[in-house]
């Protein structure tokens, strides 16, 4: 009963910026229900569990690439390299798969951690705009690619009885092991945002990083490990791809870095830092995959507005985002 | 005694090294660009050859015509990731109109560039969205819209006179080359000579300071963004022209990386308040030199671009500021 009261006066106290809280925090979270439930009744085969399947599954490796991004743009920073590393990944992992499960999920982990890491040293400890950096690891990772790909020529093929097809392949109820990677990754990175000291640091850098360092936040070290978490999730969704297509594409993941940095930001985490939601990251993965899939099955509909919607999409959140935070 | 010589020294020593990263920082990429056209001119075989170095510039100058635009934006604390997608729209809009004359057709191209320049200014200025994401949006669906105008095709164009454009020359120089050779010196007037030019570097610097002076912000931005739109679009037309085709769904890609990195290398901060032009043009033609070199000696795409990739590791470490 008490509680109730408290709420009802805090209510009565700040009515309207409440409400603007709850709109900006579940805007997307609200467009998300919406969109399912007018696609379910208009399209037919939108609800079928064969569908949701493919949604989810679609879903779950941009899922695991933007959960880093979400704590890169968290601390104010921002990660280009994403796209490449993913592709990277898969290259490695493909490779990889010749000598076993292990080290076709690790060689992909270490290289494109160890790339992450390079990126947060030289960002924290040289002060160089996150934005270069990562825009030269970028050009660096599809440079190393092309090199370990006879310059894109050649793609590696994972044994269809290897092991580590299962991990892309396998399903629990028809539901593909990466979705539940990507569900387990996105729980574990909402508790250690929230629930660590960590995650405190990564809101304080973010947040105000002058004061952070003032107030013995270790600001550096919590950048490098931001972006080196944020390069190994990004070769950890390159090598589920790979186990999933059975091979290590080389074309794949080029802007992939710019959906990635679109559904944080339509998921309510602002770029400036200092603000964000793991699940808000996860509805606005949905969000964005929801519309392709729409868009898909409004068969007549070219496929180039599946990019036009985004943008627009992408242009009104941000637009009522600012709007509300005024 | 010794002691007070060996701090003096000391001091001196610092000072000349604070003198030479001062230097390096401002004519870095000059020095890069004398010594990689002296190594090409040494070690590459055909490269001081007339044919070599209009090719060279050729394939920079759309580049150059951009990166003038990002420098601009760059210099008002901006960025903007949408000039690939506003050269795809330019190119999607060319053929719609070259039945009623190349004319018409490009400045209907130009005229989409400022109205999507204008566009993004807008966001930034009035509705005070972060540059990175305002312009994130025109570049997810200024390229899908420029698919869908042109339905996804590629066309083949055949006005001689708009083609004229893309191959054509004047005494010698190409014409893609004469305009953005004009585009860079006005882009320097307009930093260098005009109230517009010191409000955007101003704005740049301190955006509250820039406004309690009672300067035009918001006028000021839309303008800067503007300008960037038709920058692209300018470069949209020629790259076309030079294909013969436009090509909504290659056009342009990846060009706001190039441009931002062109921009960066040539000494421009990312944090806003400088405006180098001259830095901007040496940038690009460093960044084509590089290519070029690395071409011609037969390095694999993968190689050059991780040497790509260290150079503007080098480039943004030399002229980073200290804290």
């Amino acid at each position: 009963m008490t509680v109730s009261e408290t709420s009802r006066r805090h209510r009565a106290v700040l009515p309207k910026a409440a409400r603007t809280k709850v709109l900006q925090r579940q805007g997307a979270a609200v467009a998300l229900v919406l969109m399912v439930a007018v696609s379910w009744l208009v399209f037919p085969r939108f609800g079928s569990l064969d569908n949701l399947r493919d949604l989810a599954l679609q879903g779950s490796f941009l899922v695991v690439i933007a959960i880093g991004m979400t704590f890169v743009i968290i601390t104010g920073g921002i990660d280009l390299s994403v796209g490449s590393l993913y592709a990277l990944g898969g290259v490695l992992a493909a490779w990889g798969s010749q000598y076993g499960f292990l080290a076709a999920l690790a060689l992909p982990l270490a290289v494109c951690g160890l790339i992450g890491l390079i990126n947060g040293l030289l960002i924290a400890r040289t002060n160089m705009a996150p934005f270069i950096v990562t825009l030269a690891s970028l050009l660096f990772a599809r440079g190393l690619l092309l090199a370990i790909t006879d310059e894109g020529a050649n793609t590696y093929q994972i044994p269809a009885d290897s092991a580590f097809v299962e991990l892309g392949r396998g399903t629990v109820f028809g539901f593909g092991y990466p979705i539940f990677v990507a569900a387990v990754l996105a729980v574990l990175g909402g508790m250690v945002l929230n629930r660590t000291n960590f995650g405190q640091n990564v809101f304080a850098t973010g947040g105000a990083e002058q004061s952070a360092v003032l107030l013995g936040v270790p600001v550096a070290k919590t950048k490098v490990l931001v972006y080196t978490m944020s390069g190994t999730l990004a070769g950890l969704a390159g090598a589920l791809t790979a186990a999933y297509l059975q091979s290590g594409v080389t074309v794949i993941g080029v802007g992939l870095e710019l959906d990635a940095i679109a559904v944080v930001v339509i998921g309510g985490t602002l770029l400036t830092g200092g603000m964000g939601t793991i699940l808000g990251t996860v509805i606005g993965v949905g969000l964005i995959k929801v519309i392709q899939n729409v868009i898909n099955q409004i068969g007549t509909l070219d496929s180039n507005y599946q990019s036009v919607v985004s943008g627009v999409f992408l242009l009104i959140v941000v637009v009522l985002q600012r709007i509300l935070r005024r | 005694m010794t002691q007070e010589t060996t701090q003096a020294a000391t001091r001196t020593a610092a000072s000349t090294t604070a003198a030479r990263t001062r230097w390096l920082q401002d004519n870095g990429v000059y020095v890069a660009v004398a010594v990689l056209l002296l190594f090409n001119a040494l070690f590459t075989a055909n490269f001081l050859t007339l044919g070599n170095f209009t090719t060279q510039l050729v394939q920079a100058a759309p580049v150059l015509i951009v990166a003038l635009g990002m420098a601009l934006v760059i210099g008002t604390e901006g960025v903007d990731l949408s000039v690939g997608a506003v050269m795809a729209l330019a190119a999607a809009v060319i053929p719609l109109y070259l039945g009623a004359g190349p004319l018409v057709a490009i400045m209907m191209a130009l005229v989409v560039g400022v109205l999507a320049g204008a566009f993004n200014g807008f966001l930034v200025a009035r509705v005070g969205i972060q540059p990175i994401v305002a312009t994130l949006a025109l570049l997810v669906g200024g390229r899908g819209l420029a698919l869908v105008i042109a339905d996804g095709q590629l066309v083949q164009l055949h006005d001689e006179t708009f083609l004229e454009l893309g191959t054509g020359d004047v005494a010698g120089i190409p014409i893609s080359v004469l305009i953005a050779g004009l585009l860079a010196l006005v882009v320097a007037g307009l930093t260098n000579r005009t109230t517009f030019g010191r409000q955007l570097v101003a704005i740049g610097g301190n955006r509250k300071a820039a406004t309690l002076a009672g300067l035009p912000v918001n006028r000021v931005l839309i303008g800067v963004y503007a300008i960037t739109g038709v920058l692209a679009a300018i470069a949209g037309v020629l790259a076309t022209s030079r294909l013969a085709a436009s090509d909504p769904a290659d056009m342009g890609l990846l060009m706001e990386l190039s441009a931002i990195t062109a921009v960066v290398v040539g000494g421009t901060p990312l944090t806003g308040g400088k405006v180098r032009v001259l830095g901007t043009v040496f940038g690009v033609v460093l960044m084509q030199l590089v290519r070029a070199t690395l071409i011609k000696h037969n390095l694999p795409d993968s190689i050059a671009q991780m040497i790509q990739a260290a150079i503007i590791i080098a480039a943004v470490y030399v002229a980073r500021e200290r804290r």
